[in-house]
């Protein structure tokens, strides 16, 4: 009321003995400094715009893309060994061919088993003694010596032919010692009791071309069989198709915490709209859109999301992040709706908003002015809270196959994919669960942290 | 009271309704329908199978059909498990749900006020640091990692002792309900013990302890006439909340430890776009929520007269 | 998880108790726990008595018992009506046809003692001492009613086809014959007598499939319409019968002392106590010795190893691939797009660094490796060249696609998929290699099953990662799949000379016509570019080392118990 244009003049009158002594402060400013008391809040604000950072700075600092896939590194661990060995071009090997020798009776092991060619991850080539009176052979490897109980490991290869005493194995060839054991079957496939092993010490290659099309070495032509070079750097390792776990997660941070922040965001914009106007008209129309919210909020929230987001999904080649944030905000908008109507109730009832009434104070003007910024905090503290309610709902869609859309990463679908590799390689698990219950932990605190800091109840007493 | 009572019942009764509307149009809106498998079949076959199932009719008419047979109890014969009805799926199946939410709320219940008051007791010592800092992780890790993990330990304990201690998958006996349930408890316990916490401290520095302390009681006299009594009050007033989460929120549980609830169920219909089974659990669980509600709000009513004012 | 907001405000200040605590409070702490635990034991043993179910160990030699993990529950058990892996195999321990596959996989006599099968007909003799488990003797009118059943368009079997080769069997499918107009009679009890529409070579093989068994039509009309809903509302002529079929738990199986070759089998009971197709919770399950057999995953394998478990391997005779549509507004009607495609697969690649399993093939044929030719493998008889990837000769291919498409650059396609975890990691790889070869972008379309058929029937896709397996042990079950009346041609391919072919095969009774037909196939298929075939499904899974004589079989039942025993 300082300026204005009132007609009279102001008297002027000056009172040094009632000056305040601390500085008027508004809510807001009031609460900001309240959160800052709280340590732990803090701490969860940091975190909370550290994760901003991370997702939207993230992706052009660590350009990797998330998409592309290093097939000679498939599911590697942070830290792993990444030299190779330049190696000649994969040329289809033919095999050995033997004249099947007629016997009877069991077979026997073959006598020797060769390993033809260096062993490398591209192919291990073995070949073997024709076993009399076998009608074929099976081949097994393992990373663990057979003896002395006869684990003979993974049945690699089934032969049908005696004619074929020859075997190349390139399945997942890892640079590692492998035992590789070859029975013979008799003509109905029984297998003999024997076996005879040999290992195979497999050494790590690129080809000349597939290095200089991964961008390790500027041309096939620099680098000459028998050399080393070092493969693609992976600071958190990769997945199961070889990509950059790093740019994944930062890709997969877009979704999750776009799903967390903007679904809670909308439905809570829904919400204010449609509790204000239940609240403000009262009435016969209050209890109209209110009993509408009730059934809303009775409808099962996972069924419905499971249903919904298999409906809305119906257009191909959709990220299914769209889905799902629909479905999300179709079921959650009650509840806050709920709270705001509460709120302008309670708010209704107020002494000031008679005052204001009494000044000619409009309902537009009451609204916006008084009634919206007073609901504001129990907003955002709802806000905050929704977040972590939000990314888990995201993780469990994922977690039954209804999550987003391959090769979108979402946290949620790179925990689920990580739980079935759990045994072997951890990591896959490990940095996305850590990524979702730091990003579910700091949104709790913060909200925890602002709701006190909010509450105008405390700061009456205090 | 009575009044408010039955217009409690009808409110629901609309409620149930307009959930079983909203799950049969957001269904059929789907495409594909329970009809189709991996082996096609003649057009004349498929009109038979429509006509058996009544998928023939407009979809106005079987809304009516459905509507009416709801009404009289009969949510109609599964697609997928072509002989039984889904009254009877729903039986047998939320029976296992219901045990294992039964179990998981009494143990986070339990759990969250045992660690809650040693938390309280212990403040910011070495078992309140330990006990939080596993809170927090019970509030902050998916609960699909948890159930697998949970999983996997209970294989190594097996191991480790070298008989079955509990069993790692499966349903029927005591052994079996333990370990997913307390899988499932265990959001919500880590919930309440922080609640629980909280509240012991609140009123560990209220008036009347204050007043009781200075009257020369014993601490543990306080501690259980006093303090304890007051603290649960408000943990077992957000059970009811909880009860619901944990039903619905059973889903993962089933699946990961094989277990033949009904959430699991609804997975598996929702795939073969089970019509029966989806509309019939929808409508079960959301009528079971709903009633659990007016359950809870007619008790308010008795003890509070002016929720019936309003 | 949103009843976190009701959680403890950090600006309560120090308590009182929390200051000061002797261990008689912790004392009251701990006694209100142990009454706590009290009730909780009350409290389960209640739930309990509520519940029913528990399994035993994997493998129990006193009571000659088994314990295994189905994949989940058979809708139903009626023979006619049954499309699934899981009643198949139910069926396959509980039921008996004409004919059986024996544990060397050869076809050997099951109701039938005798038979023979000419051109146009053919003849079974029923054993006098097959009986029903009410005691009751199998009869040729068993036969006779089931089979009607199946072709009786009022029941409405997706299966009816298998009879397709059954004299006037589509016309009574159609509805437009009478029953008793269908090329099946019982000459008398004994005798079966069946005429055919055209030379069936494979028919024997043919009866060995579920949906040939025998139904006892009295029993059937007794249970008015509730017929093999539930244990007791079927009759068995199987190795075993069920004992109890708890719904969503568990099914058992027991011995039927009625089976004509009782002898045979060694093994008193079979308790499927898991539905389950986790295969996290079955492999746990065996590591618990809770579950006689367990199938391994990729994932798996290192542990299988560390564990030094026997493993071993079969193949389940399924054959995946890339299939186009073909219709007329597509782009993937375009032959060089489709050769693009096709040049620069690399199946191997797909096999030995995604998939990752031992036991699966890289697919070069619709026809797998193990199908029988005119005397030894098909594929051996009839090899089809399948050169390695060819980039280049994708990028021409692609080139001529796009100019004769008249569009600006390299297209982007949809790809249908269902929403299983391996599904989309292939469909992924794919993405990316199509990406990287040809510059074509993909936009995955992941599916629920039904939907996706949906869209499959509808053409709704450019490309669909699908899969075919065999119903019986004859190349035909993979040759007429694109033949242009398959509704199963999902992508409508449409080719007049494999149209002949696939007559000529289906028409003919020499084994080398129809293999030469068969071959011509496989080689339309891939000049065509008809499809892109991926790989050959096999698994590799583990056993109770105790447990013999499992067998492990493409076409059949699959796993089959019914020869193994406890050693």
């Amino acid at each position: 009321m300082a300026e204005g244009t009132l007609s009279w003049e102001r008297v002027r009158v000056e009172r040094e003995v009632e000056t305040v002594s601390r500085p008027s402060l508004s809510y807001w400013q009031d609460a900001w400094i309240r959160l800052k008391a709280n340590r732990r809040a803090l701490i969860s604000l940091y975190l909370v715009v550290a994760l901003l950072v991370f997702t939207v700075l993230g992706p052009f600092v660590w350009t990797v893309d998330p998409a592309a896939q290093d097939l000679d590194q498939i599911s590697v661990p942070p830290g792993a060994d990444r030299t190779a060995t330049v190696a000649e071009d994969y040329r289809p090997w033919r095999g050995v061919s033997a004249t099947p020798i007629e016997g009877s009776g069991v077979p026997v092991a073959p006598a020797t088993v060769t390993v033809a060619d260096q062993p490398t991850t591209n192919a291990v080539r073995l070949h073997w003694d024709p076993v009399a009176g076998a009608g074929g052979y099976r081949v097994y490897r393992n990373r663990f010596d057979p003896e002395p109980d006869g684990a003979l490991g993974l049945p690699i290869a089934e032969i049908l032919s005696p004619a074929n005493v020859s075997f190349e194995d390139r399945l997942d060839l890892k640079a590692e010692t492998y035992f590789y054991s070859v029975v013979a079957l008799d003509g109905s496939g029984r297998e003999s009791a024997s076996y005879t092993t040999v290992t195979a010490d497999v050494t790590r290659v690129i080809t000349a071309r597939e290095a200089a099309a991964k961008g390790l070495i500027e041309n096939a032509t620099d680098v000459s069989a028998g050399d080393t070079v070092k493969m693609a750097f992976h600071p958190l390792g990769t997945d199961y198709l070889g990509r950059d776990m790093l740019a994944r997660l930062m890709h997969g941070a877009r979704v999750s915490l776009f799903i967390g922040i903007v679904a809670p965001f909308f439905f809570v914009i829904i919400g204010i709209l449609y509790g204000s106007a239940a609240g403000f008209m009262g009435g016969r129309a209050d209890q109209v859109l209110m009993r509408f919210a009730d059934f809303v909020v009775a409808l099962p929230f996972l069924l419905f999301m499971i249903l919904l987001r298999i409906l809305f999904n119906v257009e191909s080649g959709d990220s299914g992040i769209g889905p799902m944030l629909v479905a999300m905000v179709l079921l959650s908008w009650p509840a806050a709706a709920r709270l705001v109507r509460g709120q302008i109730l309670q708010i209704r009832e107020e002494g000031y908003i008679g005052a204001s009434r009494l000044l000619g104070a409009k309902t537009n003007y009451l609204v916006l002015r008084h009634m919206i910024p007073n609901t504001m905090g129990v907003i955002l503290v709802t806000l905050t809270f929704a977040v972590p309610s939000a990314i888990f709902t995201e993780a469990f869609l994922s977690f039954i196959g209804m999550g987003v859309a391959p090769p979108t990463p979402s946290w949620g679908s790179m925990c689920n994919e990580g739980l079935k590799t759990m045994l072997t390689t951890p990591h896959e698990l490990i940095a996305p669960a850590a990524f979702i219950s730091i990003t579910v932990l700091a949104f709790n605190l913060l909200g925890d942290g602002l709701r006190d800091a909010l509450d105008a109840r405390m700061r009456a007493t205090e | 009271m009575f009044l408010y009572t039955i217009k409690r019942l009808i409110q629901g009764i609309v409620t149930v309704w307009f959930i079983a509307t909203a799950t049969f149009f957001a269904m059929h809106g789907v495409p594909g329908d329970p009809l189709m498998n991996d082996k096609a079949v003649l057009p004349e076959i498929r009109a038979n199978l429509e006509a058996r199932y009544g998928l023939d009719k407009p979809i106005a008419a079987q809304y009516w059909i459905y509507l009416k047979n709801m009404a009289s109890g009969d949510f109609g014969i599964s697609f997928t498990q072509q002989n039984r009805e889904v009254n009877d799926i729903i039986r047998e199946h939320f029976k296992v749900s219901a045990t294992l939410g039964i179990l998981a709320i009494v143990f986070a219940a339990f759990g969250g006020i045992l660690w809650g008051a040693l938390t309280a007791l212990y403040r910011n010592r070495m078992p309140d640091i330990v006990i939080m800092f596993l809170v927090i992780l019970g509030i902050s890790v998916p609960g699909f990692v948890f159930a697998a993990l949970g999983q996997l330990s209970v294989v190594e304990i097996n191991d480790w002792l070298g008989f079955t201690l509990f069993p790692v998958a499966g349903w029927g006996t005591v052994q079996h309900m333990i370990v997913p349930s307390m899988v499932l408890g265990l959001g919500t316990m880590a919930f309440l013990t922080r609640l629980m916490r909280s509240s012991m401290l609140e009123i560990a520095n209220s008036d009347f302890i204050r007043t009781a302390r200075s009257k020369g009681l014993p601490v543990t006299r306080i501690l259980r006439k006093h303090q304890l009594r007051n603290a649960i009050l408000p943990v077992i007033t957000v059970l009811g909340p909880s009860i619901a989460a944990i039903t619905t929120g059973g889903f993962v549980v089933e699946l990961v430890f094989a277990i033949p609830g009904l959430g699991r169920y609804f997975v598996q219909a929702v795939q073969q776009s089970d019509y029966t089974v989806i509309m019939g659990t929808t409508v079960f669980y959301g009528a079971f929520l709903v009633f659990m509600v007016i359950v809870v709000d007619v008790i308010y009513g008795f003890v509070d007269p002016r929720v019936r004012l309003e | 998880m949103s009843e976190i907001a009701d959680t403890p405000s950090p600006t309560v200040p120090e308590g009182v108790a929390g200051t000061g605590l002797d261990l008689r409070s912790l004392g009251q702490v701990l006694y209100l726990g142990g009454i706590g635990v009290a009730a909780l034991g009350v409290l389960l043993w209640l739930l309990a008595q509520w519940n029913e179910g528990g399994a035993g160990e994997a493998v129990d030699p006193a009571t000659g018992t088994i314990t295994l993990s189905l994949g989940g529950e058979p809708p139903q058990l009626d023979s006619t009506r049954g499309t699934d892996a899981v009643s198949f195999n139910i069926l396959g321990h509980t039921m008996e046809g004409l004919l059986r596959y024996n544990a060397e996989n050869r076809l050997v006599g099951g109701v039938a003692q005798d038979w023979e099968i000419g051109d146009t007909t053919a003849t079974f003799w029923l054993r006098p001492e097959a009986r029903w488990s009410n005691g009751e003797p199998i009869t040729a009118h068993d036969f006779v009613f089931s089979w009607r059943k199946v072709l009786d368009p009022r029941n409405a079997s997706e299966y009816a086809f298998i009879l397709y080769g059954l004299k006037n069997a589509e016309a009574v499918n159609r509805g437009e014959m009478p029953l008793e107009e269908l090329g099946v009679y019982a000459v008398d009890d004994r005798t079966l007598e069946v005429h055919l529409e055209r030379p069936v070579p494979y028919f024997d093989k043919l009866v060995a499939f579920a949906t040939y068994n025998p139904i006892n039509e009295t029993f059937y009309e007794s249970r008015e319409g509730r017929y093999a809903a539930d244990a007791e509302d079927l009759l068995y002529n199987g190795p075993f019968t069920i004992a109890s079929w708890v719904h969503g738990a568990s099914i058992r199986l027991e011995k039927n002392p009625q089976y004509w070759d009782a002898e045979r089998i060694r093994l008193n009971a079979i308790d499927y106590a898991y539905f389950t197709t986790d295969s996290n919770a079955i492999i746990n399950l065996f590591k618990d010795n809770k579950t006689a057999l367990a199938g391994l995953v990729a994932e798996n394998l290192d542990d299988a190893l560390q564990r030094r478990w026997k493993i071993k391997r079969f193949s389940d005779g399924a054959v995946f691939f890339m299939e186009f549509n073909h219709r007329e507004d597509r782009l993937t009607r375009n032959y060089h797009l489709r050769k693009a495609i096709q040049a620069v697969n690399d199946s191997p690649e797909l096999v030995y660094r995604i998939i990752k399993l031992p036991g699966n093939l890289p697919g070069a044929s619709l026809f797998p490796v193990w199908l029988k030719g005119v005397d030894g493998y098909f594929r051996q008889e009839y090899p089809l060249a399948d050169p390695p990837p060819d980039d280049e000769a994708g990028r021409r291919h692609l080139a001529l696609a796009i100019d004769e498409l008249g569009l600006d650059g390299p297209p982007t396609l949809v790809m249908l998929i269902g929403d299983s975890p391996t599904a989309k990691k292939q469909a992924e790889y794919y993405q990316n290699l199509y990406k990287q070869k040809l510059g074509i972008d993909i936009k995955i379309d992941a599916q629920i099953f039904k939907q996706r058929l949906a869209k499959m029937t509808a053409g709704d896709f450019d490309l669909v990662m699908a899969g075919w397996g065999p119903d019986y042990d004859d190349p035909m079950t993979f040759a007429d799949l694109f033949a242009s009346w398959n509704e199963n041609n999902r992508g409508r391919f449409d080719n007049p000379e494999l149209d002949e072919a696939v007559d000529v095969a289906r028409s003919s009774s020499d084994p080398k016509t129809r293999m030469d037909a068969m071959a011509q196939v496989q080689q339309i298929l891939y000049d065509e570019a008809a499809i892109v075939v991926n790989y050959e499904r096999g698994s590799v899974y583990v056993s109770h080392p105790r447990l013999k004589g499992i067998v492990r079989r493409a076409v059949g039942t699959d796993p089959d118990y019914t020869g193994a025993w406890i050693e």
